[in-house]
């Protein structure tokens, strides 16, 4: 196949595109961002103790955001934070399949 | 219009209605007597050549080898200090004079075997470590934590004084005490943390098996032989002690020790073990 100039220009964009879009970091976390997320963590976290059923690891979670948002690192800080949040919303989850779920175990 | 045919079709309706609506509440109606039964048949059927009152006895019943050792050890058990220091301490009179023998029916002797016992006036269950405490703090003493090694020997000694009577929890005709029972049960089949285990999982799904380098206990007479001296530890442990490492290793966060919810468990845990004999204090690895 014959490449004309139309191609060989698209294809130098492209590969520009590819390279840039390599290079470049995602945008830094900010202080904002980490309350943000902080704050949904512990919302749902409150959410799993009125159920009565937190998970440690959760706890560890929100530990370690707060730790790392009290030395500057927000990238860490909100990655931790939103960990938290997913793990708090899996133990609502569970605690909402278990109100009938457990049945099902019972020796009967 | 005909006004026979709607009104045995409302009666045929009301009928079939009652019909559906009467098992779902039977069903939903807990028969501690008859699940007692079935939960001790479910084990004596999983491990056929297990004598029942030998369950009692965790993982030395489910496995030779370390039934051996357990023998070995039980000449020079590793609880024998805790038991000590619990014989001491339950003589030992309050700074007003008085002592556990005062708090207990038969001064507190030969007397594990019916706790967790279920309270009328107060509608909930007390269990023989909340007992204690309740006694202390009724003639002026703090109370011990739940988690220590003072309780643990306290029980242990308590256990001792009953060891070979079988449990013989009562669940009384109140509605309260039935409700204590299923919250128990519910609890006990109710999987939690991040492992999604349930007290089930290991105790009624996988006894004999290995958890890393444990052999799992059967629920069936799991809390007869408690306390436990683990090695593990390095010391005793009281039941508070061990549902709260328990709903920990699942990485659940533990309630506090006696929570409703764990009182309540030990009551169906309990319950469903009557007749097994008392084996505490125990050892386990």
């Amino acid at each position: 196949m014959k490449m004309t100039g139309h191609t060989v220009r698209l294809s130098i964009l492209s590969l520009a595109l590819a390279l840039v879009n390599a290079t470049s970091a995602p945008a830094a976390s900010s202080e904002a961002d980490f309350n943000t997320a902080y704050a949904a963590a512990e919302a749902a976290d409150k959410e799993a103790g009125r159920l009565h059923n937190q998970w440690t690891v959760t706890a560890e979670a929100l530990a370690d955001a707060k730790k790392a948002a009290d030395i500057g690192d927000f990238d860490r800080a909100v990655t931790s934070a939103k960990e938290a949040e997913a793990l708090a919303k899996a133990s609502i989850l569970q605690a909402a399949s278990e109100k009938e779920a457990w049945k099902k175990l019972e020796i009967r | 219009m005909n006004l026979r045919s709607p009104i045995h079709l409302a009666s045929a309706t009301l009928a079939l209605a009652l019909a559906t609506i009467t098992p779902t509440v039977a069903a939903d109606t807990p028969d501690p007597m008859a699940e007692a039964k079935a939960f001790r048949n479910y084990f004596v059927a999983k491990f056929p050549n297990v004598k029942p009152e030998d369950f009692v006895n965790g993982p030395y019943s489910m496995n030779k080898d370390m039934r051996r050792q357990w023998e070995e050890k039980e000449q020079f058990p590793p609880y024998e200090f805790s038991l000590d220091m619990g014989k001491e301490m339950f003589g030992k009179p309050f700074k007003n004079g008085k002592s556990y023998a005062d708090c207990f029916p038969n001064q507190g002797i030969g007397i594990r075997q019916n706790y967790p016992s279920f309270d009328a006036k107060e509608g909930k269950v007390i269990t023989l470590e909340l007992a204690l405490n309740r006694c202390r703090e009724a003639n002026g003493e703090l109370p011990l934590s739940y988690v220590g090694d003072e309780m643990a020997a306290l029980t242990a000694y308590m256990a001792f004084t009953s060891r070979g009577k079988p449990f013989d929890i009562k669940i009384p005709d109140d509605p309260r005490a039935l409700e204590a029972y299923q919250n128990g049960k519910r609890y006990f089949y109710t999987r939690r943390g991040q492992l999604n285990f349930s007290c089930a999982t290991c105790h009624v799904q996988n006894p004999g098996e290995r958890m890393r380098a444990e052999i799992l206990a059967p629920a069936l007479g799991i809390l007869n032989a408690m306390p436990i001296y683990r090695s593990e530890w390095g010391g005793m442990g009281t039941i508070s002690r061990r549902l709260v490492t328990c709903n920990s290793q699942i990485r659940a966060v533990p309630l506090e020790p006696q929570a409703d919810e764990y009182r309540d468990l030990e009551y169906y845990l309990s319950y469903v073990s009557n007749g097994l004999p008392i084996s505490g204090p125990g050892s386990r690895p």
